[in-house]
């Protein structure tokens, strides 16, 4: 049994001028000890799906169907009103949230509390979830901040006391406080310099192995994926494009988008290649396209594109793309120079 | 035909060259702290290097390494503290008043972030016109109108005449930034400052950002300053790289030999971190230690010896000069030839230890 397995989600937010499909059918699963990697671009439904598995949705958006199945129970029973929205407080969530799930937030800088001292943001999570004392949690704090790589003597700091690394890694050490079994990782480097965001992704790279932990990477970036998970998601405009093993989805590419994302990507490696560009902008999630959503940017597009959703076609050993026609592109989509 | 404005060319081949530019930021101090000695940042120390026609320089570097500070001295929307800005054999480093607005006519800057710098209550004809109205470019209304659309056109949004009555809100960040970069344009200028232009578009838009930038300059033979923290942008974009430090270029050379041949040990870091798009990459350990130390005490001696891996005394001590390592390469350091030598950073590259 995977640690967690998604089917169908559906994630709508109300506004004002309608419904914004932004998660509209995604199904994947994850087992123990895994690292999957969510790519995309801004406003692609992966920032929702990460906090639809957290349940932490904002109050206007509605779960329309699927299920979140963590552990063999389903997070949805729990935590959703007849609605489709979530409950705020649920005392039976709060027992995984965190303790099972934990996530490391985008932009570590503003989701620590400025006015409390870092230790005790992450004491304070320890001592909630567990019943241990302060001392003890305290103890735990210095494991962690030998593990993330912060100094202990920076434990008693307050939050603009520390660089941005600094704090990216205390909120790494608040994710892992609880030994969870799955964490979710929302952009962990993206707002870093290069030199820094190698140490925490190796760091966290390592962690990952030590303690297996299943974990969901999301960000933007090809490249960032590509040196840590094992297994890629891509998502575009709310729905899957391809799944696969990273191996796969960059060599074997069987989705014109995927292929468009990893063309567009400069490399230190190699030789200098023209970068690739997709025409037009990513669509509207209010009125998304109908038939597959990327038709109307899609080079290989046909009639049946514009009308049809495509279904998962299955290119061999969990390797999946949604296009109607990814058998007959395969082998020709990857970007030369990661064939 | 409306042709834009030109500025006699006295040596075609370098358009710009910096000499030493130096810029100290005063920190604003707390009341409590008043009597003591102003604190400095110093943002830019001694920077120097010249542009060609048609060359774009990549100035790649972490933040707050200076590299953004050194495009507002070049476009002046700073006052350096010393140091000379030639451009086109004028020395534009303190020039004040009409003559600052004249010059503006040559010198544009293409923001960050196309949501910021286009105001919300002008259409895209009136945020490219305003250039021209405010530098006296074009007589009547039709001429402007002429200048705005081929602008737009060259900056890759056509058909232009469809989008100029659009507001900022009715446009994607790609075409938001095109709109940036036709502002630019629009005045003719001889040279562009691009502070990370595309760090905030989509990934998808990215790429035919860059690419409209590099036909324009193939086209108009526009040199460009191209700031980026993306070391991989960097090589797509330019001919040449500087890599800054801490307010100091420590190297600079052709980009293929900066990617090729990294000869600072700074260089060699930023080139073993930065993630490559390659499952099967192998990363090499990246050979630096410790945080980036405060622009207020820049270390003694070798600005980057408290991170470097192979620093020695020498390196404590003295401030290394540039050395020249093969035509137009040369870093900061004490020990570039051996570096230079070594070519690529691969894992075990032990430097033999110097004491000296």
């Amino acid at each position: 049994m995977p640690l967690l397995e998604i089917q169908d989600l559906v994630v709508h937010y109300k506004i004002k001028t309608g419904w914004v499909h932004a998660c509209d059918g995604v199904s994947l699963h994850l087992d123990r000890g895994e690292t999957l990697g969510l790519v995309g671009e801004s406003a692609c439904g992966k920032t929702t799906l990460a906090y639809g598995i957290s349940q932490l949705l904002p109050s206007n958006a509605y779960i329309k169907g699927g299920r979140i199945v963590f552990n063999g129970q389903n997070l949805l029973q729990l935590s959703m009103k007849k609605d489709g929205r979530l409950r705020e407080y649920e005392p039976k969530l709060n027992k995984i949230r965190w303790k099972e799930i934990s996530m490391i937030f985008q932009g570590a800088m503003n989701a620590l509390n400025p006015v409390h001292r870092v230790g005790d943001q992450i004491i304070e999570a320890i001592v909630f979830h567990e019943r241990v004392t302060k001392q003890v949690a305290r103890m735990r704090v210095e494991q962690l901040y030998d593990l993330v790589g912060v100094p202990k003597d920076r434990i008693d700091n307050y939050p603009h006391e520390y660089s941005g690394g600094m704090k990216q890694r205390a909120m790494i050490a608040m994710a892992l406080a609880l030994n969870p079994k799955l964490v979710i990782a929302d952009e962990p480097t993206t707002a870093l310099d290069v030199i820094t965001q190698s140490k925490i992704l190796g760091r966290i790279k390592d962690l990952q192995s030590q303690l297996d932990m299943a974990m969901i990477i999301i960000t933007h970036d090809v490249s960032v994926v590509a040196k840590t998970a094992k297994r890629i998601a891509v998502m575009y405009a709310g729905q899957l494009s391809e799944i696969g093993t990273t191996r796969q989805v960059f060599k074997e590419t069987a989705h014109p988008y995927t292929s468009g994302l990893l063309g567009s990507f400069p490399s230190v490696k190699g030789e200098v290649r023209k970068l690739t560009t997709i025409k037009g902008n990513p669509p509207s999630l209010v009125e998304p396209p109908t038939g597959c959503r990327f038709h109307p940017r899609c080079p290989y597009m046909q009639d049946i594109c514009k009308t049809v959703q495509p279904p998962a076609a299955d290119m061999g050993d969990n390797h999946f793309s949604h296009c109607h026609f990814s058998k007959e592109l395969a082998g020709t989509l990857s970007p030369e120079v990661f064939r | 035909m409306i042709t834009a404005p030109t500025v006699p060319v006295i040596d075609a081949s370098r358009i710009l060259t910096i000499q030493d530019l130096v810029k100290h930021f005063e920190l604003k101090q707390s009341f409590f702290a008043m009597s003591g000695p102003p604190l400095t940042v110093t943002a830019v120390d001694g920077v120097s290097f010249s542009i060609r026609s048609g060359e774009i320089l990549g100035l790649v570097g972490e933040s707050g390494c200076g590299k953004t500070t050194v495009g507002r001295l070049i476009t002046r929307l700073e006052n350096p503290t010393a140091g000379r800005i030639d451009f086109l054999g004028v020395d534009i480093a303190t020039i004040r008043g009409s003559d600052l607005v004249a010059f503006r006519k040559y010198i544009q800057m293409i923001f960050q972030d196309p949501y910021e710098s286009l105001n919300p209550r002008f259409s895209v004809f009136r945020a490219v016109v305003e250039p021209l109205r405010i530098l006296g470019i074009g007589d009547t209304k039709e001429q402007r109108l002429e200048l705005v659309i081929k602008a737009l056109e060259d900056a890759g949004l056509k058909p232009a005449e469809e989008l100029i009555g659009r507001f900022p809100h009715e446009l994607s960040g790609g075409q938001r930034q095109r709109v940036a970069i036709a502002r630019a344009l629009v005045v003719g200028p001889k040279f562009i400052v691009a502070d990370e232009p595309v760090s905030m578009l989509d990934v998808s838009i990215r790429a035919g950002v860059m690419n409209q930038m590099l036909e324009l300059r193939d086209k108009y033979d526009i040199p460009f300053l191209f700031i980026t923290h993306d070391i991989s942008v960097a090589r797509y974009m330019s001919d040449t790289i500087g890599v800054m430090y801490l307010g100091k270029i420590v190297e600079t050379g052709p980009t293929e030999q900066i990617i090729n041949q990294p000869t600072h040990p700074y260089t060699r870091a930023l080139l073993a971190a930065v993630p490559v798009p390659d499952p099967e990459h192998a990363y090499p350990p990246v050979p630096i230690s410790g945080e980036l130390p405060s622009p207020i005490n820049v270390p003694k001696g070798c600005r980057f010896h408290t991170r470097c891996v192979y620093a020695t005394q020498l390196c404590r001590e003295v401030d290394p000069a540039s050395t020249e390592v093969s035509p137009g390469h040369a870093a900061l350091c004490h020990f570039a030839y051996d570096f230079f030598s070594m070519g690529p950073y691969t894992p075990p590259a032990p430097l033999p230890p110097k004491e000296g």
